[in-house]
Protein backbone atom coordinates (compact mmCIF):
# COMPACT_ATOMS: atom_id res chain seq x y z
CA UNK A 1 0.00 0.00 0.00
CA UNK A 2 1.55 3.16 -1.25
CA UNK A 3 -0.87 5.88 0.34
CA UNK A 4 0.78 7.23 3.74
CA UNK A 5 -1.68 5.78 6.71
CA UNK A 6 -1.70 9.32 8.30
CA UNK A 7 -4.23 10.15 5.16
CA UNK A 8 -6.58 7.75 6.20
CA UNK A 9 -6.24 9.46 10.16
CA UNK A 10 -7.00 12.58 8.69
CA UNK A 11 -9.46 12.07 7.08
CA UNK A 12 -11.05 9.93 9.81
CA UNK A 13 -10.35 13.23 11.67
CA UNK A 14 -12.08 15.69 8.91
CA UNK A 15 -14.95 13.26 9.05
CA UNK A 16 -15.39 12.83 13.06
CA UNK A 17 -15.23 17.07 13.06
CA UNK A 18 -17.58 17.55 10.12
CA UNK A 19 -19.93 15.13 12.30
CA UNK A 20 -18.78 17.16 15.56
CA UNK A 21 -19.84 20.59 13.83
CA UNK A 22 -23.17 18.80 12.93
CA UNK A 23 -24.36 17.77 16.44
CA UNK A 24 -23.72 21.35 17.33
CA UNK A 25 -25.31 23.50 15.13
CA UNK A 26 -28.50 21.60 13.92
CA UNK A 27 -31.85 22.14 15.41
CA UNK A 28 -33.61 18.65 14.01
CA UNK A 29 -32.68 15.62 15.84
CA UNK A 30 -33.01 13.59 12.79
CA UNK A 31 -30.14 15.72 11.52
CA UNK A 32 -28.43 15.78 14.93
CA UNK A 33 -28.97 11.51 15.13
CA UNK A 34 -27.13 11.16 11.41
CA UNK A 35 -23.83 13.30 12.64
CA UNK A 36 -23.39 11.10 15.53
CA UNK A 37 -23.21 8.00 13.07
CA UNK A 38 -21.01 10.20 11.08
CA UNK A 39 -19.04 10.48 14.15
CA UNK A 40 -19.18 7.02 14.53
CA UNK A 41 -17.38 5.74 11.29
CA UNK A 42 -14.95 8.41 11.85
CA UNK A 43 -13.89 6.13 14.57
CA UNK A 44 -14.67 2.84 12.84
CA UNK A 45 -12.49 4.22 10.12
CA UNK A 46 -9.87 5.08 12.39
CA UNK A 47 -10.24 1.64 14.28
CA UNK A 48 -9.76 -0.12 11.01
CA UNK A 49 -6.53 2.23 9.80
CA UNK A 50 -5.05 1.37 13.24
CA UNK A 51 -5.61 -2.83 12.62
CA UNK A 52 -4.16 -2.12 9.74
CA UNK A 53 -0.82 -0.08 10.98
CA UNK A 54 -0.27 -2.61 13.98
CA UNK A 55 -0.82 -5.63 11.25
CA UNK A 56 -3.37 -7.71 13.73
CA UNK A 57 -7.22 -7.85 13.60
CA UNK A 58 -8.27 -6.31 17.00
CA UNK A 59 -8.98 -3.25 15.70
CA UNK A 60 -10.89 -5.05 12.73
CA UNK A 61 -13.48 -6.89 15.85
CA UNK A 62 -13.57 -3.71 17.28
CA UNK A 63 -15.58 -1.76 14.51
CA UNK A 64 -17.07 -5.07 14.75
CA UNK A 65 -18.66 -4.58 17.85
CA UNK A 66 -18.78 -0.82 17.39
CA UNK A 67 -21.25 -1.63 14.55
CA UNK A 68 -23.56 -3.67 16.82
CA UNK A 69 -23.56 -1.14 19.30
CA UNK A 70 -24.36 1.72 16.69
CA UNK A 71 -27.13 -0.23 15.16
CA UNK A 72 -28.31 -0.54 19.03
CA UNK A 73 -28.00 2.74 19.74
CA UNK A 74 -30.49 3.68 16.41
CA UNK A 75 -33.04 1.49 17.49
CA UNK A 76 -33.25 3.20 20.67
CA UNK A 77 -32.68 6.66 19.44
CA UNK A 78 -35.25 6.75 16.79
CA UNK A 79 -38.22 5.18 18.84
CA UNK A 80 -37.28 8.02 21.63
CA UNK A 81 -37.30 10.35 18.71
CA UNK A 82 -40.39 8.56 17.25
CA UNK A 83 -41.97 9.39 20.87
CA UNK A 84 -40.94 12.81 21.21
CA UNK A 85 -42.82 13.75 17.82
CA UNK A 86 -45.68 12.05 19.35
CA UNK A 87 -45.62 14.31 22.18
CA UNK A 88 -44.71 17.75 21.03
CA UNK A 89 -45.83 17.52 17.24
CA UNK A 90 -41.97 18.35 16.39
CA UNK A 91 -38.51 17.27 15.76
CA UNK A 92 -36.46 20.42 16.66
CA UNK A 93 -34.60 19.84 19.85
CA UNK A 94 -35.12 23.66 21.18
CA UNK A 95 -38.95 22.26 21.25
CA UNK A 96 -37.91 19.47 23.98
CA UNK A 97 -37.39 21.18 27.09
CA UNK A 98 -39.52 19.04 29.68
CA UNK A 99 -36.71 18.16 31.43
CA UNK A 100 -35.74 21.48 31.79
CA UNK A 101 -36.95 23.49 35.07
CA UNK B 1 -0.76 2.55 -6.47
CA UNK B 2 -3.82 1.73 -7.24
CA UNK B 3 -5.19 2.34 -3.48
CA UNK B 4 -3.85 5.63 -4.02
CA UNK B 5 -5.99 6.87 -6.63
CA UNK B 6 -8.90 5.00 -4.83
CA UNK B 7 -8.28 6.91 -1.82
CA UNK B 8 -8.57 10.16 -3.52
CA UNK B 9 -11.16 9.47 -5.35
CA UNK B 10 -12.87 8.14 -2.02
CA UNK B 11 -11.58 10.79 0.55
CA UNK B 12 -12.92 13.89 -1.03
CA UNK B 13 -16.32 12.39 -2.06
CA UNK B 14 -16.75 11.70 1.57
CA UNK B 15 -15.63 14.36 3.14
CA UNK B 16 -17.91 16.58 0.41
CA UNK B 17 -21.10 14.46 1.88
CA UNK B 18 -20.46 14.41 5.38
CA UNK B 19 -20.53 18.21 4.57
CA UNK B 20 -23.66 17.78 2.99
CA UNK B 21 -25.19 15.79 5.53
CA UNK B 22 -24.50 18.92 8.15
CA UNK B 23 -25.98 21.47 5.63
CA UNK B 24 -29.08 19.38 3.81
CA UNK B 25 -32.29 21.62 4.64
CA UNK B 26 -34.29 18.42 4.42
CA UNK B 27 -33.81 14.87 6.81
CA UNK B 28 -34.53 12.79 3.12
CA UNK B 29 -31.41 14.72 1.55
CA UNK B 30 -29.46 14.55 4.81
CA UNK B 31 -30.15 10.67 4.78
CA UNK B 32 -29.53 10.28 1.20
CA UNK B 33 -25.74 11.88 1.54
CA UNK B 34 -25.28 10.01 4.70
CA UNK B 35 -25.57 6.97 2.35
CA UNK B 36 -22.98 7.85 0.11
CA UNK B 37 -20.38 8.97 2.89
CA UNK B 38 -21.23 5.19 4.65
CA UNK B 39 -19.96 3.63 0.68
CA UNK B 40 -17.23 5.78 0.51
CA UNK B 41 -16.05 4.50 3.88
CA UNK B 42 -17.01 1.22 2.68
CA UNK B 43 -14.43 1.19 -0.36
CA UNK B 44 -11.60 2.71 2.46
CA UNK B 45 -12.59 -0.67 4.55
CA UNK B 46 -11.49 -2.58 1.33
CA UNK B 47 -8.49 -0.31 0.33
CA UNK B 48 -7.04 -1.32 4.16
CA UNK B 49 -7.39 -4.92 3.57
CA UNK B 50 -10.54 -5.37 5.54
CA UNK B 51 -13.17 -7.52 2.95
CA UNK B 52 -15.56 -8.34 5.49
CA UNK B 53 -16.32 -4.91 7.65
CA UNK B 54 -16.50 -3.59 3.66
CA UNK B 55 -19.71 -5.82 3.39
CA UNK B 56 -20.75 -5.40 6.70
CA UNK B 57 -20.61 -1.85 6.53
CA UNK B 58 -22.85 -1.94 3.10
CA UNK B 59 -25.30 -4.39 4.29
CA UNK B 60 -25.70 -3.19 8.29
CA UNK B 61 -25.07 0.83 8.03
CA UNK B 62 -26.37 1.46 4.14
CA UNK B 63 -28.61 -1.12 4.32
CA UNK B 64 -30.75 -1.68 7.75
CA UNK B 65 -29.48 1.48 9.67
CA UNK B 66 -30.28 3.92 6.81
CA UNK B 67 -33.68 2.12 5.83
CA UNK B 68 -34.84 2.69 9.41
CA UNK B 69 -33.55 6.23 9.54
CA UNK B 70 -35.55 6.75 6.02
CA UNK B 71 -38.97 5.16 7.64
CA UNK B 72 -38.68 7.26 10.84
CA UNK B 73 -38.24 10.25 8.03
CA UNK B 74 -41.28 9.15 6.32
CA UNK B 75 -43.24 8.82 9.83
CA UNK B 76 -42.99 12.16 11.17
CA UNK B 77 -43.28 13.71 7.41
CA UNK B 78 -40.58 15.32 5.41
CA UNK B 79 -41.60 18.47 5.34
CA UNK B 80 -40.63 19.37 8.80
CA UNK B 81 -40.33 23.46 9.41
CA UNK B 82 -36.86 24.09 9.44
CA UNK B 83 -36.04 26.76 11.88
CA UNK B 84 -33.36 28.90 11.04
CA UNK B 85 -33.38 31.32 13.78
CA UNK B 86 -30.65 30.79 16.50
CA UNK B 87 -31.48 30.28 20.12
CA UNK B 88 -28.14 30.66 21.54
CA UNK B 89 -26.29 34.16 20.65
CA UNK B 90 -23.61 33.12 18.23
CA UNK B 91 -23.90 29.42 18.39
CA UNK B 92 -22.86 28.54 14.99
CA UNK B 93 -19.60 30.84 15.20
CA UNK B 94 -18.82 28.92 18.63
CA UNK B 95 -19.29 25.83 17.03
CA UNK B 96 -17.54 26.26 13.46
CA UNK B 97 -14.20 27.60 15.83
CA UNK B 98 -14.40 24.67 17.94
CA UNK B 99 -14.55 22.37 15.11
CA UNK B 100 -11.69 24.10 13.67
CA UNK B 101 -9.86 23.60 17.00
CA UNK B 102 -11.12 20.17 16.93
CA UNK B 103 -9.31 19.49 13.78
CA UNK B 104 -6.34 21.44 14.60
CA UNK B 105 -6.33 18.66 17.38
CA UNK B 106 -6.20 15.89 15.13
CA UNK B 107 -3.66 17.03 12.66
CA UNK B 108 -1.33 17.82 15.37
CA UNK B 109 -1.66 14.17 17.18
CA UNK B 110 -2.10 12.33 14.00
CA UNK B 111 1.71 14.38 13.61
CA UNK B 112 3.38 13.23 16.81
CA UNK B 113 1.75 9.95 16.67
CA UNK B 114 1.93 8.60 13.36
CA UNK B 115 3.67 11.03 11.35
CA UNK B 116 2.87 12.71 7.95
CA UNK B 117 5.03 11.43 5.63
CA UNK B 118 4.98 7.09 4.20
CA UNK B 119 6.26 4.66 6.93
CA UNK B 120 6.31 1.01 6.52
CA UNK B 121 3.82 -0.89 7.31
CA UNK B 122 3.59 -4.80 7.59
CA UNK B 123 2.34 -6.96 5.72
CA UNK B 124 -1.22 -7.66 5.64
CA UNK B 125 -1.38 -10.62 3.31
CA UNK B 126 0.05 -12.52 6.78
CA UNK B 127 -2.68 -11.82 8.75
CA UNK B 128 -5.47 -12.27 6.45
CA UNK B 129 -4.04 -15.72 5.77
CA UNK B 130 -7.11 -18.29 4.16
CA UNK B 131 -8.89 -14.81 3.99
CA UNK B 132 -10.15 -11.97 5.83
CA UNK B 133 -13.18 -13.35 6.93
CA UNK B 134 -11.59 -17.00 8.45
CA UNK B 135 -8.36 -14.64 10.01
CA UNK B 136 -11.81 -12.50 11.65
CA UNK B 137 -14.25 -15.21 12.36
CA UNK B 138 -10.59 -16.86 14.30
CA UNK B 139 -9.79 -14.29 16.43
CA UNK B 140 -13.84 -12.97 17.28
CA UNK B 141 -14.63 -16.88 18.54
CA UNK B 142 -11.56 -17.59 20.46
CA UNK B 143 -9.90 -13.75 22.00
CA UNK B 144 -13.22 -12.23 21.94
CA UNK B 145 -15.97 -15.06 22.33
CA UNK B 146 -17.92 -13.42 25.41
CA UNK B 147 -17.62 -9.93 24.09
CA UNK B 148 -19.52 -11.56 21.18
CA UNK B 149 -22.27 -13.16 22.98
CA UNK B 150 -22.50 -10.15 25.88
CA UNK B 151 -23.93 -7.95 22.12
CA UNK B 152 -26.94 -10.91 21.77
CA UNK B 153 -27.75 -9.24 25.37
CA UNK B 154 -27.52 -5.62 24.24
CA UNK B 155 -29.44 -6.26 21.03
CA UNK B 156 -32.64 -8.07 22.63
CA UNK B 157 -32.42 -4.69 25.38
CA UNK B 158 -31.82 -2.44 22.47
CA UNK B 159 -35.17 -4.24 20.51
CA UNK B 160 -37.21 -4.40 23.88
CA UNK B 161 -36.58 -0.62 24.33
CA UNK B 162 -37.40 0.37 20.92
CA UNK B 163 -40.65 -1.33 21.22
CA UNK B 164 -41.73 0.21 24.55
CA UNK B 165 -40.78 3.70 23.39
CA UNK B 166 -43.11 3.04 19.92
CA UNK B 167 -45.94 1.74 22.04
CA UNK B 168 -48.72 4.13 22.00
CA UNK B 169 -50.52 4.77 25.13
CA UNK B 170 -53.84 4.89 25.55
CA UNK B 171 -54.30 8.03 27.05
CA UNK B 172 -51.58 9.27 24.67
CA UNK B 173 -54.05 8.10 21.94
CA UNK B 174 -56.95 9.89 23.01
CA UNK B 175 -54.69 13.54 23.20
CA UNK B 176 -53.80 12.33 19.06
CA UNK B 177 -56.88 11.60 17.93
CA UNK B 178 -58.20 14.95 19.36
CA UNK B 179 -55.20 16.70 17.85
CA UNK B 180 -56.41 15.67 14.24
CA UNK B 181 -60.33 16.42 14.93
CA UNK B 182 -59.07 20.12 15.71
CA UNK B 183 -57.32 19.90 12.15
Amino acid sequence: MRTPISFFLLLSGMLFTVGTVGVLIRKNALIIFMSIELQLNAVNLALVTFSRQNGNLTGQVLTFFSMVVAAAEVVVGLAIIVSLYRKRRSIDVDDARMLRW
Amino acid sequence: MADTVVFWIAAPISVASAIAVVLARRAVHAALFLIANLFTLAVLFLVLGSEFLFVVQIIVYAGAIMVLFLFVIMLLGVDQEVSLREQLQGQRLVAALLGLGLLAEVVVAVRLGVGLQRTPLPDFAAVNKGGNVQALAHVLFNQYFLPFEVTSVLLIVAAIGAMLHGRRRMDEEETIDREQAVL
